[in-house]
């Protein structure tokens, strides 16, 4: 089992001391543990969890109940490109789900997968809260509303190009 | 050249910023800096309601509302209305039914008819900008408390306007803060609910973006109330913004000394703490939420014992929704009496809802309690787009129900709904027209519940399932006349048995589509679906008189469903097509229409 000290990456471990202070100072609780791992790594890796139960003497047990429970922890890494769709009651009504299959068909996956090539996660999310313009779906942190297969089409199209002309550059 | 000092106002909501308001607001920085108007103040404001028509300016004083706003429209608006005092028509807003245009905010159908309490700082102020909310008389409600009332004078204040909760179950907020002020213990604690967790729901979402101190405000108040000294506010983690500034107002609040010891030489001290949620419906409802905070697996609790007894870490606690909070400071401001005239004898003051789904004008709407529904949907709302035809609401999300058209004229208040098998709920409406399936809604509503049940208790664990499995027989055309009881059935246990409010409720949505649209599940049964939604009682057909052979929805179709020759009329192969619709969308002649199997 790893420790603190095996870990190289100058910068992985000095996020991992910062979560473990963040813990310990600021009454941090599993929930606040998890998403600040998260937040770091974007899923929670198994040798951290274990890393971590140890460090902090929090039974694995409780980490993993507490994991398996909240929708926004994952045990998977996620990929590049982050597409979270909005499945909430006036996006359904206004033509979400045939929106949402149109972009499995396009991605070859499923919510909660990620595309071989480790450039699209989708994600399903309750609601949004932007029913107003309704349907919507965030990508990379941006979200669009009023969609329809030709937006999403474009964005798409949008993020396949850039991911080649970097892939094109390396 | 005289040119008048004028504030535009800027949404940056959720809504708009989704719409590119950042751009809008980047553009007109820029211009108004560029031409030197240092007349002309930029601000940033909450929302302003009118989600629909983002982004969107208001130009004070004038009072005129420029909608659906681009950057290259910013020019227009400097040069007309600022230098040569020309209202821009054709940025206004455009009323559908008189293809009018309504340059003035105040002659907008949808907001004269609105009564804006806890709205009413939301789109006039700088959300980050805590002078702005002192500006305008914030804070002067908690320090008016910490000098001039005793606790038990403030919640008597509360008890008087009648004011009842706004999470949903609408419980007296008065008498639930002298509950909990009875017990004697030196640590209590307030609680703020802004887990929102309906779909469809976004009103606690945009009053924490647009007027976080109205509710660190009225948490204060509250916690005084009471005798609490920490507050916790729990905000789940999809709303970005509302945590963002919520962060910022907090510290705005320390910094002024609004949060934190001897709060302005009272010597009441009082924090607030943010916590953000994870992702779980079940952790709006209380004891949830709760052991959420506590770092927990958000699962429910039999109560009794209550909050007020037993909450946080065993302690007395009180909670209460976002909207109940924010209403607590202007209900100060304008007395108990005033707030407690407005409304009908079952429920006082104002309601906040969010208007969406098929309707005209969405976005969200404070009306006094006792309005009806068909203001709301036809008045304010501006009707159904497209000529479509009414169908019915949906309201209180997946713990509440479908209203149909032959009740539009219901007074809304908490007991007319419970009695049509709604309920309030938290306020969110979808407005639903002929091409919603209803069986296909309650489908969704239990797909949803299933999935966010906590799994504790067997009734709403396996029931939402088993309710579940017997609507996608529906769906799928494969249920019998006997299934619609058998659902009636399961639907009654998982009401009575069922641990928390989840189960308790959860079968809402299909009992009021059973009671108002049985027609439609027989329909199911007998292989047909009205509103021709279910994929699998549907096919695609292309109108040969109007295909012009494009070949368009051919090359496109994922599954090559689809053949013909170029000019002429295509044909839809139905074993291979998936019904993705793609081709509707894309056909330039719209000869492609959906019909029965
Ligand atoms: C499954 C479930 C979800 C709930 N979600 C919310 C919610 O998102 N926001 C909220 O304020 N209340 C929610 N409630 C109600 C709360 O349990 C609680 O009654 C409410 O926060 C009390 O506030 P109020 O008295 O101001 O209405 C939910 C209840 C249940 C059973």
């Amino acid at each position: 089992m790893i420790k603190i000290a095996d870990i190289t990456n100058i910068e992985e471990r000095k996020a991992i001391e910062n979560i473990i202070r963040n813990y310990r100072e600021d009454s941090g609780t599993v929930i606040s543990l998890l998403q600040d791992i998260q937040g770091h790594y974007n899923y929670l890796p198994a040798y951290i969890l274990q890393l971590l139960s140890r460090e902090l003497k929090i039974p694995l047990s409780k980490i993993y109940s507490v994991a398996t429970f909240y929708a926004q922890f994952s045990f998977n890494e996620k990929g590049k490109h982050i597409i979270t769709v909005c499945d909430g009651t006036a996006c359904h009504v206004k033509g979400g789900p045939l929106l949402y299959d149109y972009l499995i068909n396009q991605l070859g996956i499923h919510g909660g997968e990620t595309t071989p090539d480790k450039i699209f996660s989708i994600e399903i999310v309750r609601c949004l809260g932007c029913c107003a313009i309704s349907p919507v779906m965030i990508v990379d942190d941006e979200l669009y509303g009023n969609l329809n297969m030709q937006k999403i089409s474009k964005i798409l199209s949008k993020i396949r190009k850039e991911e080649m002309i970097q892939e094109g550059s390396k | 050249m005289i040119i008048k000092p004028r504030e535009l106002w800027i949404c940056r909501s959720t809504g708009c910023n989704s719409l590119n308001a950042k751009a809008v607001h980047d553009e007109l920085v820029k211009q108004i800096k560029e031409r030197r108007l240092t007349q002309i103040e930029v601000k940033k404001v909450g929302c302003m309601g009118l989600c629909q028509c983002g982004p969107s300016i208001l130009i004070q004083p004038d009072n005129v509302y420029y909608v659906h706003l681009k950057p290259k429209h910013i020019p227009e608006i400097i040069e007309k209305h600022l230098l040569k005092d020309q209202i821009v028509q054709h940025l206004a807003y455009l009323n559908q039914e008189t293809e009018e245009f309504i340059p003035n905010k105040e002659n907008i159908p949808y907001y004269n008819r609105q009564r804006k309490i806890t709205l009413k700082n939301s789109g006039t102020i700088d959300p980050e900008n805590i002078d702005e909310y002192i500006r305008i008389g914030g804070y002067e409600n908690i320090e008016k408390c910490l000098k001039k009332y005793k606790p038990s004078e403030v919640i008597q204040i509360i008890k008087n306007s009648r004011l009842r909760g706004r999470g949903g179950a609408g419980f007296p907020t008065g008498l639930k803060w002298e509950l909990c002020a009875k017990e004697i213990n030196d640590t209590k604690y307030v609680i703020c609910n802004g887990d929102e967790g309906d779909p469809g729901a976004f009103m606690d979402d945009i009053l924490m973006e647009s007027d976080p101190h109205s509710v660190i405000e009225g948490m204060c108040v509250g916690g005084y109330a009471i005798g609490a000294h920490q507050g916790y506010i729990y905000i789940r983690a999809e709303y970005a913004l509302a945590i963002k500034r919520f962060d910022i107002a907090l510290k705005q609040a320390r910094m002024k000394g609004f949060l934190g010891r001897n709060i302005h030489g009272s010597g009441f001290d009082f924090d607030i703490q943010l916590k953000k949620g994870a992702g779980a419906f079940v952790c709006g409802e209380e004891t949830a939420l709760m052991a959420s905070i506590e770092g927990k697996r958000g699962t429910p609790r039999p109560r009794p014992p209550f909050p007020a007894q037993s909450g946080l870490w065993g302690k007395p606690t009180n909670i209460n929704n976002v909207k109940t909070w924010a209403t607590i400071p202007h209900i100060l401001s304008m007395g108990a009496d005033s707030y407690s005239k407005i409304g009908t004898e079952d429920a006082s003051g104002t309601i906040i809802l969010a208007l969406t789904g098929k309707i005209n004008n969405s976005g969200l709407v404070e009306i006094p309690m006792g309005t009806t529904i068909r203001e709301v949907v036809f008045d304010i709302g501006g009707g159904i787009p497209h000529g479509k035809k009414f169908k019915a609401i949906q309201i209180g999300g997946p713990s509440g129900g479908c209203i149909p058209a032959e009740h539009l004229d219901t007074v809304m208040d908490y007991k007319n709904l419970t009695s049509l098998g709604a309920i309030m709920g938290s306020g969110g409406v979808i407005v639903l027209d002929e091409d919603t399936c209803m069986v296909d809604l309650a489908h969704y509503f239990i797909t949803f519940t299933q999935r966010e049940s906590c799994g504790k208790c067997a009734p709403c664990r396996i029931g939402t399932l088993k309710m579940l499995n017997l609507l996608t027989k529906f769906k799928n055309g494969v249920a019998k006349m006997e299934d619609i009881d058998e659902l009636e059935h399961l639907a009654d246990i998982v009401k009575k048995t069922s641990l928390c409010g989840l189960g308790q409720t959860a079968p809402n949505p299909v009992l009021t589509t059973i009671r108002y649209f049985r027609d439609e599940y027989e329909a199911h049964v007998n292989g047909s679906c009205p509103a021709l939604v279910c994929k699998d009682l549907i096919r695609y057909e292309i109108i040969p008189t109007k295909c012009v052979g494009c070949q368009f929805c051919a090359k496109n179709c994922p599954v090559h469903a689809i053949s013909g020759e170029i000019k002429q009329a295509h044909m839809i192969d139905s074993n291979l097509c998936i019904r993705c619709g793609l081709c509707v969308v894309q056909c330039p002649s719209d000869a492609i229409r959906k019909v029965g199997m």
